[in-house]
């Protein structure tokens, strides 16, 4: 077609050591809503940047509207209609909504004038928000909210949105679709980066497929079914977690009227926290981020102790234990933040194997480090897990998010535990990686520990875990068996979405 | 001891003097801070300003002038640290305090042939009669021009950050770096804007000192002034007009405690001297107790990787 919107012809951009783009053609007609899927590290980020006059291509043309479109700077693609939706929010906590908007346009109006154009705005597409609310105290679908009404301000031509809905709850996922259909019948194309697959197959009219930063094809994806996709991005079979039916050992983890106040100032304290897992149990935790997981897995680790009784593992009482004696008795964790958190971002992949490991491993002996044996440790868990990286001593910041999030898992799941907690352990790694993760989390609970998976993730959860309980303000609801819930009962056990849900009705 | 002795007008006015030094760094600093700069180089940029306004004004016997070039030599020895941060991305706290200890050094060798020398007077402003009305005219209208300098810069870096774009864009720089270069603003040149508006501060805080307050030269004289500039930054939770009534409490203490040293008070010399830093701190310490905090990107290494 000759009247496409946006022509991308040969784009190749390399890096030292790597070509992150390579040749990549594609069009987008107007008012199309055009998915690119690809693993971590195809090239997907990359792309988006060339369009967003982020990075310069090192060879290859856009056409916009026909005409060469070369963009020097984001300022560039924003004059001609090219708004973006960042993965990672590009907001400033510390300014009101009003503030971080004008930031993100050309010319804007004075704050009041702008406070009724957002007012005005974001109730057309049922996104309400206040203007001059500070952005650090909304919730991660608000802040979305805030980056899309940013961009549809300045009545794009093209919206590029980077993994939008990994935030979301369902309900705010739905909402999100309805504007973005809404959008793109107002002649607005999107350009759509995403993992989930089921969303892009109910969302985008077209696919363009990424790997290694070639374009390998194209589909339509409501006619193309989710795991002839992934195969594609992967480019080789996949292989979905199976799981052994056998459940129902002795009760491991037995958490009684568990209160622990944060140690976070905006932290939410769990209130009131029961449950039980058993041997070989994976007990799937959901909720929007904020309510309590971080507590929860300080609460089981031992950052956050509390009275011996609350927790109890085997029968005993652990709660007033520290992470060190907790690991001793089989109580391992990996959180969330990978960098700082799970894994010190400057130091080398042996030493974050030992600063896990070294006591179920045996690596100390009278307080000296024994090197060789953290680095065969390390050397096995990379081995194991198929984490992709030049060697043992490289620093854990320069892995990808993917292959670190394997290295931390690995590391725990190597030490054998009887209890283990993971807090989002597939959230931003690719689609083969995540079902590695997943099979040896399973894996790990058919060999008897009791596993508890913190998610946002529904797929996620109701592919492995085999009871399902909510997390909301702290509070966690009864645990059910995920087989034969479905996604509304799920939504409602979550909870915390009903101002989204009005939201909807006034759009 | 007799209070009476104490004479509230012009214990009024001379604070207002007393606290114009630290008054001009710190707004400086705090400009530097909103960006995300952490200089300890305060006490370096002040002391440099201080001989480069005082060898200047004894040279050319204008005190205008030597203020010009004291601001230039702030922001001189302020581009060392930009050259260090922003381009080396070497650690700001080394580099701040590299830059103090620097200052120190060099300020002392260019000043070897100014110490004992009176430098030209700095003009007071008259505006006749109103200068001359009881109370108000010595409080308010009859300082030399610095200090109402000082006062206009306060309200102008406020208005600037509240207001404007300009404003708005340091304060994301120095918020998140990262969404702001997404967004594509230039991190760097914006901290190097405000790094070299700090340096030129100081180096009229120093100048102050030299040229008004004292005045003469002597090794160090600076004597802490740009650590107390810093201090009252953070106590200050980087709002202007804090900042002033922070310098206020702490240049009024500091006059006052002269004041009952020459009264005779039957308190111990030392205690009188700590007695500025320990109250402007308490008193900033309470007011800071609100949800204020600092810009997220303080003292943070921007690199734009691809």
């Amino acid at each position: 077609m000759t009247d496409a919107l946006l022509k991308i012809s040969g784009l190749t951009k390399a890096y030292p050591g790597v070509v992150a783009n390579d040749n990549v053609s594609f069009e987008i007609q107007p008012g199309e809503v055009h998915a690119l899927l690809g693993e971590n590290g195809a090239g997907k980020s990359t792309l988006v940047k060339m369009i967003y006059g982020l990075v310069k291509p090192d060879s290859g043309q856009m056409h916009l509207h026909g005409a060469e479109f070369a963009p020097i700077n984001p300022s560039f693609a924003r004059q001609h209609g090219v708004a973006m939706v960042f993965q990672h929010f590009s907001l400033f906590d510390a300014l009101t909504v009003a503030e971080n908007i004008a930031l993100g346009m050309e010319n804007p109006p004075s704050q009041r004038d702008l406070a009724a154009r957002i007012k005005e705005v974001s109730e057309e597409y049922g996104l309400p928000l206040e203007p001059f609310h500070q952005v650090g105290d909304l919730s991660a679908g608000e802040r979305q909210r805030v980056e899309i009404i940013r961009c549809l301000l300045q009545n794009p031509k093209l919206l590029i949105m980077d993994e939008p809905t990994s935030v979301l709850t369902p309900q705010e996922v739905e909402i999100l679709f309805t504007t973005l259909r809404q959008l793109s019948q107002e002649g607005t194309a999107i350009l759509y980066i995403s993992h989930k697959l089921e969303e892009i197959r109910s969302l985008c009219d077209h696919a363009t497929i990424l790997r290694l930063g070639k374009n390998v094809g194209e589909c339509v994806p409501s006619e193309t079914s989710a795991r002839d996709m992934a195969e594609m991005m992967v480019g080789s079979t996949l292989h979905t977690p199976e799981r052994k039916a056998d459940k129902g050992g002795d009760v491991v983890l037995e958490i009684k009227d568990l209160s622990v106040a944060s140690p976070n100032q905006f932290g939410t304290s769990l209130k009131n926290v029961q449950m039980s897992v058993r041997a070989g149990e994976i007990l799937g935790i959901g909720g929007v981020a904020g309510n309590g997981q971080d507590e929860l897995l300080a609460a089981i680790s031992g950052e956050v102790p509390t009275n011996a009784e609350t927790i109890c593992v085997n029968g005993q009482s652990v709660g007033a234990l520290g992470p060190n004696a907790r690991r001793k008795l089989g109580i391992l964790a990996a959180p969330e933040e990978r960098l700082g958190h799970a894994a010190a971002p400057a130091m080398s992949l042996t030493e974050n194997a030992l600063l896990s490991g070294a006591i179920r491993k045996g690596l100390l002996s009278n307080g000296f480090i024994s090197w060789s044996g953290a680095r065969e440790f390390a050397a096995d868990i990379i081995e194991k897990f198929d984490v992709r990286t030049p060697g043992t001593e490289t620093a854990a910041r320069a892995l990808s998010g993917g292959n670190l999030q394997k290295f931390v898992i690995g590391r725990e799941i190597m030490q054998n535990p009887d209890v283990l907690i993971v807090n989002q352990p597939t959230w931003g790694v690719d689609a083969s990686a995540a079902a590695d993760i997943r099979q040896a989390l399973l894996d790990l609970a058919a060999g008897g520990a009791a596993v508890v998976v913190i998610s946002q993730d529904l797929d996620e959860l109701t592919e492995i875990s085999d009871r399902f309980a909510a997390l909301n303000e702290g509070r966690l609801s009864e645990s059910r068996e995920m087989a034969g819930l479905t996604v509304d009962q799920i939504g409602l056990m979550l909870g915390g979405a009903h101002d989204m849900e009005a939201a909807h009705a006034h759009a | 001891m007799d209070l009476s002795a104490i004479n509230p007008v012009l214990l009024i006015a001379s604070l207002m003097v007393a606290a114009t030094p630290i008054m001009l760094a710190a707004i400086g600093e705090l400009v530097a801070e909103k960006a995300g700069v952490l200089n300890l180089g305060v006490e370096g940029m002040m002391i440099i300003g201080a001989i480069a306004g005082f060898a200047t004004a004894v040279e050319t016997g204008s005190p205008v002038f030597g203020f010009v070039i004291a601001a230039v030599a702030g922001a001189a020895l302020s581009f060392l640290f930009v050259i260090l941060t922003q381009y080396a991305l070497a650690n700001q706290v080394a580099s701040g305090l590299a830059l103090t200890l620097f200052g120190l050094g060099l300020s002392a060798l260019m000043g070897q042939s100014y110490v004992g020398i009176k430098p030209p007077s700095t003009p007071h402003v008259n505006l006749g009669f109103i200068s001359e009305l009881p109370v108000v005219g010595p409080i308010l209208f009859s300082h030399d021009f610095m200090v109402y300098v000082g006062i206009l810069l306060i309200a102008a870096t406020w208005a600037t950050l509240k207001y404007t774009r300009v404003g708005l864009i340091l304060r994301a720089v120095g918020e998140n770096h990262d969404a702001a270069h997404a967004l594509g603003y230039k991190v760097i040149r914006v901290r190097i804007i405000a790094i070299m508006f700090g340096g030129a501060c100081s180096g009229l805080g120093g100048a102050y000192i030299s040229l008004i307050r004292v005045p003469q030269w002597t090794e160090g004289m600076t004597a802490g002034a740009g650590w107390i500039a810093l201090a009252l930054v953070v106590f200050a939770s980087w709002k202007p007009w804090r900042l002033l009534i922070g310098a206020y409490i702490f240049g009024g203490i500091t006059v006052l405690q002269l004041n009952a040293q020459a009264a005779g008070a039957r308190i111990p010399v030392e205690y009188l001297s700590m007695s500025p830093y320990l109250i402007t701190i308490l008193v900033l310490v309470f007011m800071s107790a609100d949800r204020s905090r600092a810009p997220a990107s303080l003292g943070r290494i921007f690199h734009a990787s691809n």
